[in-house]
């Protein structure tokens, strides 16, 4: 299953709904002696890799755990820093994990109404008239496909490159989020689907996407089945 | 398709009794609480409004309508399909204007009005109007403007019930999309 996530962003580009479905997320955990030799620097108060790619730890990778305890951006789970406790090198050995870092909820945000703009600009830049915009863009880890609806609700996936069967997922989203969304009086449209105060929790949709995306046949299976005698 | 039938089969059976009296309890509340016949049909009016916006995505997601063109295939969806999807009728298109910005739907049977009878002192109440507003909020999500009210009622005392549809304006400000 090779689909990781799914984002709603509606009419005038704000954020409705945003899901995960990470299958497997590159980390690696190793023990280190003192001194370390990857480069750190802070970066959008996170500690990440700059230099010093090796093992599973590749540049760009944020620092997740200290000795199995997560990280609070640039502080230990104790609260100290983490570049002057790296120092220190009675604090060795340790083990660290590395990861690439989870997005927080403003940083999912971000993304998805920049698509927007995006997507106006390319259906403007379109040659032919009376475009539908951007439906997919590929690139080489992933594929990102936007369905718009006639209503302007974008429902945006991000899945594997060898993914297909995407429109149907697409289609079964918008039914789901006609049905959860809709059918709930106490939702104001165009509202972000995270506060109970809405009325409808984030987790309400889950277990229906959930389902969704399981029934979208993997790209492996048929790989594995051309390659069984 | 098969997961449009999935889709049907899903969708509970439900008592069309059970609707039609849900519905006159409405009524009825409102008129009690307003005790104003002008000012229930602009409540249900508005009621109808806020079904239909939300209405509309539920339909564009289980029928695979796509935009319409013009005003005549609107019309033509909002008989053939949405009727026929939500009511279970089908009501046929007439009357057009010659500029082809208006037409009429005539209503044979209405669903919402089964057995009910209006009394004299509420001759001015437009029982059905929710209908109007379903109308009005669903083509509003879809960027057209529309007028939509009853010319003829059954409870007036009218052969069949007329609702009479007309086009204002499309409505601009919307999708990127390029769709005009």
């Amino acid at each position: 299953m090779a689909i990781f996530s799914v984002y709603a962003v509606n009419k005038s580009g704000g954020f409705i709904y945003q899901y995960d479905n990470y299958v497997h997320r590159a980390e690696a955990e190793k023990t280190f002696r003192y001194p370390l030799d990857c480069v750190l620097k802070i970066h959008d108060e996170k500690v990440v890799v700059s230099f010093g790619q090796r093992d599973g730890i590749r540049v760009g990778n944020a620092l997740l755990s200290i000795n199995g305890l997560d990280v609070n951006g640039k502080f230990t789970a104790d609260g100290k820093e983490i570049i002057e406790y790296l120092k220190d090198s009675t604090n060795y050995p340790l083990s660290i994990l590395f990861g690439r870092a989870r997005l927080s909820s403003n940083e999912k945000l971000m993304p998805a109404s920049m698509f927007h703009s995006l997507f106006a600009i390319g259906s403007q830049l379109s040659p032919e008239v009376g475009s539908t915009g951007i439906e997919m863009l590929e690139t080489d880890m992933f594929k990102r496909h936007c369905f718009q609806t006639l209503t302007g609700i974008k429902l945006i996936v991000l899945t594997d490159p060898r993914q297909s069967g995407i429109d149907e997922l697409l289609r079964k989203i918008y039914e789901i989020y006609s049905d959860f969304a809709l059918k709930n009086p106490f939702y104001s449209l165009a509202m972000p689907i995270s506060h109970r105060v809405q009325g409808l929790h984030q987790g309400s949709l889950v277990a229906p996407i959930h389902v969704a995306i399981t029934l979208v046949p993997s790209p492996l299976m048929w790989m594995r089945a051309s390659l069984e005698p | 398709m098969s997961r449009q039938s999935n889709r049907t089969t899903d969708s509970k059976k439900m008592n069309a009794e059970l609707f039609t009296l849900t519905y006159g309890a409405l009524v009825t509340q409102l008129c009690k609480d307003y005790e104003n016949d002008e000012e229930v049909n602009k409540q249900l009016d508005k009621m109808g409004y806020n079904i239909g916006v939300r209405l509309i995505e539920d339909f564009l997601a289980r029928s695979s309508v796509g935009r319409c063109q013009d005003f005549r295939e609107t019309a033509d969806v909002i008989a053939k399909v949405a009727f026929k999807m939500y009511l279970g009728i089908t009501p046929s298109v007439t009357n057009w204007s010659p500029a082809g910005d208006e037409f009429s739907l005539i209503l044979e049977s209405n669903p919402l009005v089964d057995f009910v009878e209006l009394p004299d002192n509420h001759s001015s109440l437009v029982y059905s109007n929710l209908l109007c507003g379903v109308l009005r909020g669903a083509l509003e999500m879809v960027q057209m403007a529309v007028e939509v009210k009853f010319s003829q009622d059954t409870l007036r005392g009218d052969n069949v019930t007329e609702i009479r549809m007309k086009f204002i304006k499309r409505m601009e400000e919307n999708l990127p999309a390029g769709d005009e």
